[in-house]
């Protein structure tokens, strides 16, 4: 999260509410460790990696319903059956990812 | 809570702040069960917000400075009176960064700089040579000292997490830079040099009167194996042993490894 600092406040400097959504739990191999982050603005920006692209995009369209909502949410991705059509880790592992607004 | 606590706002500013002072800090959610978001911002002598039970908080807040020496992050459950499921709780630590401490502003410096602080390290590059140590040279540096090498000594400290990296290629650098820094807790000491230079160097040092284990925690010549030719490569190459020493790796490649990739955070501070 510390590292998204910057962009997160040059968001929020511009008038947009940020998301910030965390790696706070990992079960087998995961591309990406407890505590890596990724912002997302309400303005579309994106910045770092939850997993190294294989749930970006899901959590990216999360955060903006926290945004909305303004309500935080734990989200939970694992190995998929159908990787080709779901959103899922393709190493087995799974992740759970903390999404919550930093401001009020 | 009650309504006097404080805000996320507020809790957001302390952290920065924190971080900002190089504190060691760490700050609990609660992600699962009980009051989910509820955070416990835990500085070294204070705790700010709640996490919805002063039971909860007090259990957390002990936990966080073992979770901050190990340099982990992790999720972890506390089973609450009246609750029938554990509450869950992330607890993220923030160590205070290490540092690089660079005796020579040549030119392989210019680039260890750059990626050393892409690593997250602080840097500071020391050379007395005032042509060399200048902000234009190393405008990523988070402090230039332009000093010989006890002069520099006095000022920075040398801490666990201090990473000693000595490249100027001159022996009246370079030997006090390693005097001053092998009898210290530096958890990486590296000099450049060809394997003849090491040799004088090693015979050098123990004419100076440093015994045996000390000389030995000099990695020289520094680096990992990867054929380093241009700076940048040597950057990468140096940063590539200080990788692996701080995760308890080799430098292998991982073709002709198994067990895990990652390595473990904080795994030399725990071998310590």
């Amino acid at each position: 999260m510390k590292e998204l600092l910057p962009e997160v406040d040059a968001w929020r400097s511009a008038g947009n509410r940020v998301a910030i959504a965390t790696v706070v739990k990992v079960e087998g191999s995961a591309p990406r460790p407890v505590g890596a982050s990724m912002a997302v603005s309400s303005a579309g920006d994106l910045a770092g990696s939850v997993s190294g692209g294989c749930v970006e995009t899901a959590v990216f369209e999360e955060a903006q319903d926290v945004l909305r909502t303004g309500q935080p949410k734990l989200l939970r991705y694992g190995i998929t059956d159908e990787m080709a059509w779901d959103v899922g880790l393709a190493c087995g592992g799974t992740i759970e990812v903390f999404v919550e607004p930093v401001t009020e | 809570m009650t309504g006097l606590a404080p805000s996320r706002v507020e809790i957001q500013a302390r952290l920065e702040e924190a971080l900002a002072g190089r504190v060691p800090v760490a700050v609990a959610t609660v992600v699962r069960g009980g009051q989910v978001g509820a955070k416990l911002l835990i500085l070294p002598d204070e705790t700010l917000g709640g996490l919805g039970d002063a039971t909860l908080d007090a259990a957390v807040a002990g936990d966080a400075p073992d979770l901050l020496a190990h340099e982990r992050s992790e999720t972890r459950p506390y089973q609450m009176a009246g609750h029938d499921d554990p509450v869950e709780v992330f607890i993220e630590t923030f160590p205070p960064p290490p540092t690089l401490l660079i005796f020579g502003a040549v030119h392989v410096a210019q680039p260890l700089t750059r990626f050393a602080k892409a690593l997250g390290f602080d840097v500071v590059v020391s050379d007395a040579r005032a042509k060399l140590a200048t902000a234009e040279r190393f405008p990523d540096a988070d402090r230039i000292i332009q000093g010989w090498p006890d002069e520099t000594l006095a000022e920075v400290p040398i801490l666990p997490n201090t990473y000693v990296a000595i490249l100027s290629h001159d022996p009246k650098f370079d030997e006090p830079a390693l005097i001053g820094t092998l009898d210290t807790p530096a958890a990486y000491i590296g000099a450049i040099g060809s394997r003849s230079t090491n040799e004088d160097r090693r015979r050098r040092l123990a004419d100076a009167g440093l015994a045996p284990e000390q000389i030995a925690r000099m990695r020289a010549p520094i680096g990992l194996d990867i054929g380093a030719a241009t700076p940048e490569e040597m950057a990468i190459s140096i940063l590539g042993e200080i990788i692996a020493l701080r995760r308890g790796r080799s430098g292998g490649s991982l073709t002709e490894a198994s067990g895990r990739i990652r390595g473990e955070p904080g795994i030399a501070a725990a071998i310590r």
